[in-house]
């Protein structure tokens, strides 16, 4: 038995040590953003947050986890209040089939929580672990940047509440 | 001139003209009494073959609306699309609509989404079926308020009058009113009008795709459902000759080990414990191998060698057309991967003598078929409903794991059971796109046009899928197995070897050869674009090379040649965005390259113009930007199609420059990402353009697979621009070109 | 008395200042490609290639030979210089006779001394005619424009003239002697590895002037943040090496009883990948002799190994883990899912029992390794690694790498885990790699895995 904090919850997890984070995720937790995609850590499709980094969830056993904070991209926000990130997918409209969608938004999560203004160069340098077979690639590069000024945004105070102070 | 000859089987029979179909009404129009003797039109798309209406719209009562496709969504945003079409026809808001696709107990039997049919067949069906139910609706309101249907519009959902009485379309439907045939003919809505239709509406399955919600066939969880691995033999024909599996029915959450022939899994209660006792299975299971395939280095040898069928598929002749400087060329493809990012998957629920399968299959009436002929039970007795995967382009792994997950199912009855397949079983079990072959000679005139064309084109058949359970690996392999069908080549006008191997261009002489193969030593199937990738790769390339010899720009020698004026308005389109200037000269390392095609020579057109870069030290090439035109008729959701153009570019470019399945004398040994990589985010161009030319109230044309024929050509011809150098083997690798360029 | 002290200054100093300046050599017109012989040109470039100038002339996303790269060194860091033909930035006004003079003297057309970073304590070795064809080569490259970077030493270091105190100790002019009783392979590898591969200016120790220790030559080095191991008789490498091996190893990237050749040696394999064959067998001849026969105990253990790496029999994982639980337990969890199948290199994780990274003097190659996993190449068949900095902390990394030392090596425990693993951590920049396309064979059987 282990307890494993995922999106600020804490479970109760009955599953051997050696067992990846992503069945303890999708089988275990039963959330669906993490995906299977070649469970060897080839692809990207399993990305998740770390206490703040992204890793490749099908070869992190659930051993490694003890004490530290999973983000899943259910963790960021929902349809009807949906992350900076989410939004910047959905207007760009940055999915075909959409299967590897999830892992690129977590990575893309994880790098702006670090730098928030990374470069188009970065952006794609963060990206080379993840695979995308539709060739959605261009509209992914767009949704980050997207991102990078929503993000911008919704950190500024609403004049209201600037002009009380 | 001699009128071009096409041999083509399905003309023929046909007899150049419609179907003959008639059927009586019973609803409110009247049929045109046509002469017993002559054949009554059809209506169109796949109301042909499924005419009631409500087989694509339900109204109920209390005024929701469904509409079925026999379609799936594989990605491409046709449950948008259909939406859309259907909202603007029927008159209704988009969100007021929910779309149904591929059911064999609920949706027409519309085949395979493939091909690039779907908007053709199904979006014409429904739209024609929309706007007919809207006709009865509208017919209905007038004879309830007792006035002419011309006084009467519809809007939102109701039929309103002149004089403001409304009746909702709940109210107006009767039991039975869209239980009618179509028309061959429907009262479509003027383009210019669509509020719906046209517009980038965002698709509807995005935002639980975006936000973690159940989208996919691998995020199915029913109740008590357990979790099977296969053990798939190491290579084609392999024999299970011992396999000692009582360890592994006891390891922990170990429910069941299935065996039939070679056919091996385990089932769990857990997925962890699934992919362990699988592990624990394949090391006590014993193979007997066969050494089968031939030599990956030499499919050229390979593929000419092998017998194979041989057509004239396209014959012109013009005496008085004399060529004076000839040139040829062969060119190869080799097996190529689909490459699905999510392996393949499938659940199945076997209660009281009924299959359900939920897949992600591109066809479930013929996945039904086979697996109800695998397992000897009535069709009827089988249910697959379709639920999406990740992309599949083509014929994967789908049909197998549903058939995996049927025959598991079986033998838990009662007991949902869900397959996944492992990375390594999807690269090494999917059936492949073929290697092919083709070689191309002709002639130029004195004057630099193309006096005769020869196109030769050798390829296996480009569909081994299902009906029939010899396509399915369970029931290949289990202890009684169905044979392989024999394979047959898919018929022309859309052919598939020999797709797009018949010239869009006029020529005063040309002679077209289908050399059909029938023995497949590599499993192989569909792949997007079947033979249209390397046929138009090749065809291309050698106008290019043409144009060399000709001394001419790649895009006016295609001009020269080409009569068809959407394909030209296509072509200058691309050109134009592209900044193609006749004479420019690329900057240094750099060429650019242009191609164009109009896929099966009647689906959407689309010209791509490309920038590519090579590293002379490393012969490292990188696609630069690239930019094109797509004319696919009347547009339905213009960011789809553009996303499908932009995408399209992509992939094409990872197959032309990366991509090659690897074996040895017995195994598949291209197995994951490591050993067959493809692009990755540092080769991703910088930017890609897409032209869209909308023609209004012109029939839609299927664009899923019109860019990545041209795409391969563009960036090949840019290669060849770049270096000087021509390549014709795909893939275009950083070896293969730095040896052009040291050699 | 004092006259003679006086004479022997003034000599000094004449000598002194007569090595420190040197004269500069009248620039030309960049010569045009089309004067050079395409067959001395080609030569030229397999010479380059053994030579691995673009490693270090070529910024990683950047134009072929225009320099800008930062090598850092034990003094600073130096930046390699454009060797394109530019006429303003590069070497397109240098006649022949001053590039021969940079390989066998360090001195630029200026007159102006060369950072030794640039090995031509090798590069003296290099013969009148290959220099030709190295020139003829360069020549011929596209031009770049790119202006030399600043290095970063702080003074007198970045005094040029320091320079020459460090040639008058320690650069032994001259061109390779053959050596008349070895064979004529021997002596084309010999040649090969002392000059143009400078195998020494990674392998061999240095000394505080950073200079390689001429008693300790091929003892083992350092590069970045890794070490270059010992690659004579005092090598680690669990099974020891021989001809066969080295060659294999050179020329594909790898060898299933070794490994995957990964950070800087992915580079060199990479280069010699396109070297014709001899010379590649040349080298690996030489090296054997410099490896020499390993000793019977040695070669034992390494039949050992070899033996317990094939077969999957119980390892002694019960003894290693002993108070290592939490190692032993990662290595069970994360490593053995990969490192412990049966699926044969390179695509395979090694069998860990091979891995002179693991039985190395310290654990800094492994600390990379598990941190940033190894990367795909473009579009190329290669070894693809996760990497770990993410998903375990340095108390997790370091437990690991204690348990993968005491079960895979039979050398003593590894001292200053921790501070490795964090120092290996803040250099992640390390740039992690495999040489492309390593030789996939499709008739080769040992690449197959269980589909």
């Amino acid at each position: 038995m282990m307890t494993l904090k995922v999106n600020g919850h804490d479970h109760q997890i009955d599953a051997d040590p050696d067992t990846p984070l992503l069945y303890v995720l999708r089988d275990d937790i039963k959330l669906n953003a993490a995906k299977f995609g070649c469970g060897l850590g080839q692809c990207g499709s399993c990305t998740v947050i770390v206490d703040g980094r992204a890793v490749l969830s099908c070869v992190t056993p659930l051993l490694l986890l003890e004490g530290k904070q999973v983000t899943t991209l259910e963790g960021l926000g929902t349809i009807s209040e949906p992350a900076p990130i989410q939004r910047a997918f959905m207007e760009e409209q940055a999915a075909q089939c959409g299967y590897c969608i999830a892992g690129m938004m977590m990575r893309a999560q994880a790098l702006l929580q670090k730098n928030s203004k990374p470069t188009d160069e970065q952006i794609r340098s963060e990206l080379e672990p993840h695979l995308c077979r539709c060739g959605t690639h261009m509209r992914i590069l767009r949704a980050v940047h997207r991102a990078i000024r929503l993000m911008d945004t919704a950190d500024a105070f609403p004049a209201a509440h600037r002009s009380a102070q | 001139m001699n009128a071009p000859v096409i041999l083509d089987r399905r003309r023929v029979l046909a007899g150049g003209g419609a179907l003959i179909v008639s059927f009586s009404l019973t609803g409110a129009f009247a049929q045109d009494q046509a002469p017993a003797a002559a054949p009554a039109p059809k209506p169109p798309g796949s109301l042909a073959t499924t005419p009631l209406l409500d087989s694509w719209i339900r109204i109920d009562v209390d005024g929701s609306i469904t509409v079925f496709t026999g379609k799936a969504e594989l990605g491409q945003g046709f449950k948008t699309a259909f939406q859309q079409v259907a909202a603007e026809e029927l008159d209704v808001s988009f969100e007021s609509l929910k779309v149904i696709t591929a059911d064999t107990s609920l949706t027409a039997n519309e085949g395979y989404t493939a091909g690039s049919h779907s908007m053709q067949d199904s979006g014409t069906a429904i739209q024609n079926a929309a706007a007919q139910a809207r006709d009865l609706l509208v017919a209905e309101a007038a004879k309830r308020l007792d006035l002419p249907a011309e006084n009467l519009r519809t809007e939102n959902g109701a039929v309103i009058s002149s004089d403001g009485r409304r009746l909702g379309y709940g109210d107006l439907v009767a039991a039975g009113m869209l239980h009618v045939q179509a028309q061959p003919k429907s009262k479509l809505k003027d383009p210019a009008t669509f509020k719906v239709m046209g517009k980038p509406i965002p698709r509807v399955d995005i935002p639980a795709k975006v936000t973690g919600g159940a989208a996919y066939v691998q995020d199915m969880r029913l109740s008590g459902m357990v979790h099977a691995r296969i053990v798939r033999p190491p290579s084609y024909g392999a024999q299970l000759t011992d396999c000692d599996t009582s360890a592994i029915e006891k390891l922990p959450g170990v429910v069941k080990v299935v065996r039939d022939g070679n056919f091996l899994a385990v089932v769990a209660k857990k997925e962890f414990q699934s992919v362990k006792a699988m592990n624990a299975l394949a090391a006590v299971a014993k193979w007997k191998e066969t050494p089968s395939l031939p030599k990956q280095d030499d499919l050229l040898a390979v593929l000419t060698g092998l017998p194979s069928q041989d057509s004239t598929i396209f014959e012109r002749s013009n005496p008085s057309a004399v060529g004076q400087k000839t040139i040829e060329a062969t060119y190869t493809r080799p097996y190529q991967s689909h490459g699905s990012i999510g392996p393949s998957c499938a659940v199945a629920q076997f209660v009281d003598g009924a299959m359900t399968v939920w897949t992600h299959t591109q066809g479930v009436y013929p996945d039904r078929q086979g697996i109800a002929e695998m397992l000897r039970m009535p069709p009827a007795n089988v249910r697959l409903i379709h639920v999406e995967g990740s992309g599949c382009y083509g014929h994967n792994g789908a049909d197998d794991a549903a058939a995996d997950a049927a025959l598991i199912a079986r033998a838990l009855p009662g007991t949902p059971v869900r397959v996944q397949w492992m990375r390594e079983q999807e690269q090494a079990w999917e059936p492949f796109g073929p290697a092919m072959v083709t070689k191309l000679k002709a002639s130029l005139d004195r004057n630099g046009a193309i006096a005769d064309w020869n196109f030769e084109v050798w390829s296996n058949t480009h569909s081994m899928r299902p009906g029939g359970a010899g396509s399915l690996l369970a029931a290949q392999h289990m202890a009684q197995p169905f044979a392989v069908p024999p394979p047959k080549p898919l018929p022309l006008p859309e052919g598939g070897g020999d797709r797009n191997a018949i010239p869009i261009y006029s020529f005063p002489n040309a002679h077209v050869v289908h050399h059909f193969i029938p023995a497949m030593p590599l499993r192989i199937s569909a792949m997007r674009a079947l033979g249209a990738y390397h046929n138009v790769f090749s065809l291309e390339s050698f106008m290019d090379e043409l144009a060399l010899a000709a001394g001419a720009d790649p895009v006016e020698f295609r001009l020269k040649h080409l009569d068809d004026p959407r394909g030209r308005d296509v072509i200058a389109k691309a050109a134009q965005g592209f900044g193609w200037q006749k004479g420019q000269k690329a900057p240094q390392d750099r060429g650019f390259g242009f191609a164009f095609a109009r896929y099966k020579n009647l689906a959407a057109y689309c010209a791509i113009a490309t920038e590519v870069e090579v590293n002379r030290e490393t012969g490292r090439p990188r696609l630069v930007r690239a930019v094109a035109a797509v004319d696919s008729g009347q547009v339905v959701n213009p960011d789809g199609l553009v996303n499908q153009i932009e995408g399209a570019i992509v992939q094409s470019m990872s197959w032309t420059l990366y991509e090659s399945v690897t074996f040895d004398d017995t195994r598949i040994t291209s197995i994951d990402w490591q050993t067959y990589p493809i692009l990755r985010f540092n080769s991703v161009p910088e930017s890609i353009e897409v032209h869209v030319i909308n023609r209004p109230g012109q029939p839609f044309l299927g664009s899923g697979e019109t860019g990545q024929g041209p795409a391969a050509a563009s960036i090949a011809n840019a290669i060849a621009n770049a270096t000087g150098k021509r390549l014709r083997n795909l893939p275009l690798t950083r070896k293969r070109i730095k040896d052009a360029i040291d050699a | 008395m004092a006259g003679v002290a006086a004479g022997i200054v003034i000599v000094g100093a004449a000598a002194a200042v007569a090595l420190t300046w040197r004269p500069s050599i009248a620039a030309i017109d960049p010569p045009a490609p089309q004067s050079f012989d395409p067959d001395l040109v080609k030569r030229g470039r397999d010479l380059a290639a053994i030579g691995n100038c673009s490693d270090c002339h070529t910024l990683r996303g950047g134009k072929s030979f225009a320099g800008g790269f930062p090598v850092p060194t034990p003094f600073g860091t130096i930046y390699s210089s454009n060797i394109t033909p530019d006429a303003e930035t590069g070497i397109g006004r240098w006649p022949e006779a001053a590039f021969r003079r940079a390989m066998r003297s360090g001195v630029n057309r200026d007159g102006q001394h060369l950072y030794p970073t640039f090995p031509y304590d090798h590069f003296t070795n290099v013969t009148d005619e290959d220099d030709r064809a190295l020139y003829a080569y360069l020549m011929t490259r596209q031009p770049v424009r790119a202006p030399a970077r600043e290095n970063q030493l702080s003074f007198p270091l970045d005094q040029r003239f320091v320079i020459a105190g460090w040639k008058l100790l320690f650069l032994r002019h001259g061109t390779y002697q053959p050596d008349s009783t070895k064979s004529a392979e021997w002596n084309r590898g010999a040649y090969l590895v002392e000059g143009l591969a400078h195998c020494g200016a990674c392998h061999t120790p240095r000394n505080v002037l950073g200079a390689e220790r001429g008693s300790a030559q091929f003892a083992g080095g350092d590069v970045d943040n890794w070490h270059a191991y010992a690659i004579n008789s005092q090598s680690l490498s669990p099974v020891p090496w021989n001809a066969d091996a080295l060659f294999t190893y050179l020329r594909d990237g790898w060898h299933p009883d070794h490994g995957v050749a990964r950070g800087p040696m992915a580079q060199v394999v990479s280069n010699l990948s396109s070297v014709p064959d001899s010379d590649v067998r040349a080298i690996a001849t030489y090296m054997a002799g410099v490896f020499g026969p390993p000793a019977p105990d040695r070669k034992r253990r390494g039949d050992e190994v070899l033996a317990q790496a094939r077969s999957p029999a119980e390892s002694p994982a019960a003894q290693a883990s002993g108070n290592n639980a939490l190692g032993a337990s990662i290595y069970a969890a994360a490593c053995a899912t990969c490192h412990e199948t049966d699926r044969a290199l390179p695509y395979g994780g090694i069998n860990l029992g091979l891995s002179t990274a693991i039985s190395s003097p310290d654990p800094r190659n492994a600390a990379n390794t598990v941190l940033s996993g190894v990367r795909a190449v473009e579009g190329e068949r290669s070894p693809i690694m996760p990497g770990f900095a993410a998903s375990m902390d340095d108390t997790q990394i370091s437990a690991l790498l204690n348990y993968l030392r005491a079960r895979f090596s039979n050398q003593p425990a590894w001292t200053g885990v921790e501070k490795a693993v964090e120092d290996a951590r803040r250099t992640q920049t390390v740039f992690l790699q495999t040489s492309p396309g390593p030789h996939n064979a499709p008739a080769d059987a040992t690449q197959r895995a269980k589909p």
